[in-house]
């Protein structure tokens, strides 16, 4: 398989939970920068940013426009702009108008990093009360991306997940318990 | 190269060529999305297909300028920041006997009008000329008129609050079924007109600079340019204002500004604070 160079992961309502649980599985040893877009509803994803830094390995921080991802860093999408990456492999935002009723939009991040990685890309979408996302993973798996659904069953709202089932399908889809290790064993090389 | 890299080009040298506009310097991912929202917008098909109407169908440029510049704003965006405007900055313009604001990348205006009203309620208005510009005509006719969707400006009065305002925001505008009008008297000193900050230049001495959510379009190079050009602009002391989530630090030209309020992307030139370039 091709190596992954990086991880995007989007999700809504019950999302804090779901990212918790994820983050807190993820190998430290993971060079990937990991990229994660989550609609909050609050000005600030600073609260956000605290609490998985509690949970996580890795270091989380909040995705600053112009600077290069990191590897093995969590970089999450700041409230009110859309988060966009360069081929550049930095961050810009936009404040252009909502997309899925979202900004962030978790379309506008996928879309925008298939164009950059291609392949080698592996995407996440996890529990949300609405469609944003879906399209963009189509992006990545047209690019030949590799997408992940959480099984909606085990979601906390299922809308946003059988979205993604219903217009991208998945390469995987598995219960939230087994994201982490299926983004471990794909991305540690 | 990938086909559609090869399109954005053909396009950008299009506008360049055939129009005097320049989006070379532009940031790639925002841009390319933008160019293909027109595609669809004037159901094109694809990039090239617009290219060849931007090259020979009259009238079309500012229908695509309008789709590049996607004027998206709110009155009072950010109350934290004209909190801060009110009670760190104006005190300090209350010193000069006449002002000039500079608010660059109006779109709609909405900022234009909040500014006028925080203005108003210091008593500095009437010693204070706003040169609010855009690239975008089209924007800047709305941002005359400054008549807005009801839906859009529903959150617009808690902003006010939360700015600071000291009087009643329905007192600065009629509403009429679904629009409300902003009070024209707040326009009084205001001159709208058409500046692009690629191509024009330096044309008053202002006292301070709001540019909020603009410089995020720009790649490094337009930035610095442009960050050079708020300067050179600026008297000394005088205020740069940015969107919350801006970052100058790869811009050479910040580091003629220190920090007034480093979260809220408030700035001063050569002021006493710290350096807002700390690379
Ligand atoms: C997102 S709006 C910002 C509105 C407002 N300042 C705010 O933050 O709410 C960006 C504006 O910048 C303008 N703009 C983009 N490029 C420009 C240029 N080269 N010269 C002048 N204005 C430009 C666009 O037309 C648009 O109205």
């Amino acid at each position: 398989m091709t190596p992954c160079e990086a991880i995007v992961m989007g999700c809504s309502a019950g999302g804090l939970v779901a990212l918790e649980r994820v983050l807190a599985g993820l190998d430290p040893a993971l060079r990937q920068p990991i990229v994660v877009c989550c609609h909050t509803g609050s000005p600030d994803v600073s609260l956000l940013v605290e609490l998985l830094h509690r949970h996580s390995r890795l270091p989380v921080t909040e995705a600053r426009e112009r600077e290069r991802l990191q590897p093995g860093t969590v970089h999450v999408a700041p409230s009110g702009y859309h988060l966009l990456i360069e081929a550049s492999h930095r961050f810009a935002i936009s404040v252009d108008p909502k997309v899925a009723y979202a900004r962030p939009s978790i379309d506008v991040l996928f879309e925008t990093a298939a164009a950059v990685w291609h392949e080698r890309l592996v995407a996440v979408l996890m529990t949300g009360a609405n469609s944003d996302g879906a399209l963009g993973l189509k992006a990545i798996r047209d690019a030949g991306g590799y997408a992940i659904v959480q099984d909606p069953a085990t979601a906390e709202v299922d809308v946003m997940p059988r979205a993604g089932l219903d217009i991208a399908g998945a390469d995987a889809c598995v219960a939230l318990d087994a994201i982490a290790d299926a983004l471990n064993r794909l991305c540690l090389s | 190269m990938d086909l559609e890299d090869i399109e954005i080009q053909l396009f950008v040298q299009a506008m360049r060529l055939r129009h005097g506009y320049d989006f070379s310097d532009y940031a790639p991912a925002s841009l390319k999305r933008r160019v293909h929202q027109l595609v669809r917008t004037h159901d094109s098909g694809t990039v090239s297909r617009l290219v060849e109407r931007l090259l020979h169908e009259e009238g079309f440029l500012p229908r695509v300028i309008e789709g590049l510049s996607v004027p998206v704003s709110e009155m009072f965006r950010d109350p934290p920041v004209f909190r801060a405007l009110r009670d760190k900055v104006l005190p300090v313009l209350a010193s000069y006997p006449e002002i000039n604001i500079w608010q660059a990348g109006c779109a709609y205006g909405q900022e234009v009008y909040s500014l006028a009203i925080l203005l108003e309620e210091a008593g500095l208005y009437d010693r204070t000329r706003i040169y609010a510009t855009d690239f975008n005509d089209a924007a800047l006719a709305v941002a005359t008129d400054g008549i807005y969707p009801t839906r859009e400006a529903r959150d617009w009065s808690r902003h006010y609050i939360e700015a600071g305002g000291s009087q009643s925001f329905s007192d600065y505008y009629s509403a009429r079924y679904d629009f409300i009008k902003l009070d024209q008297r707040l326009r009084r000193n205001v001159t709208f007109f058409n500046h692009n900050l690629v191509t024009d230049e330096v044309f008053c001495e202002a006292h301070l600079i709001l540019c909020r959510n603009v410089l995020i379009y720009f790649s490094n190079g337009l930035q610095d340019r442009t960050l050079g050009l708020f300067r050179d602009s600026l008297v000394r002391g005088g205020f740069l204002c940015l969107g919350t989530r801006e970052n100058i630090d790869f811009s050479p030209s910040a580091a003629s500004f220190t920090h007034v309020d480093g979260a809220l992307r408030i700035y001063q030139m050569g002021g006493s604070g710290t350096k807002a370039l700390q690379r």
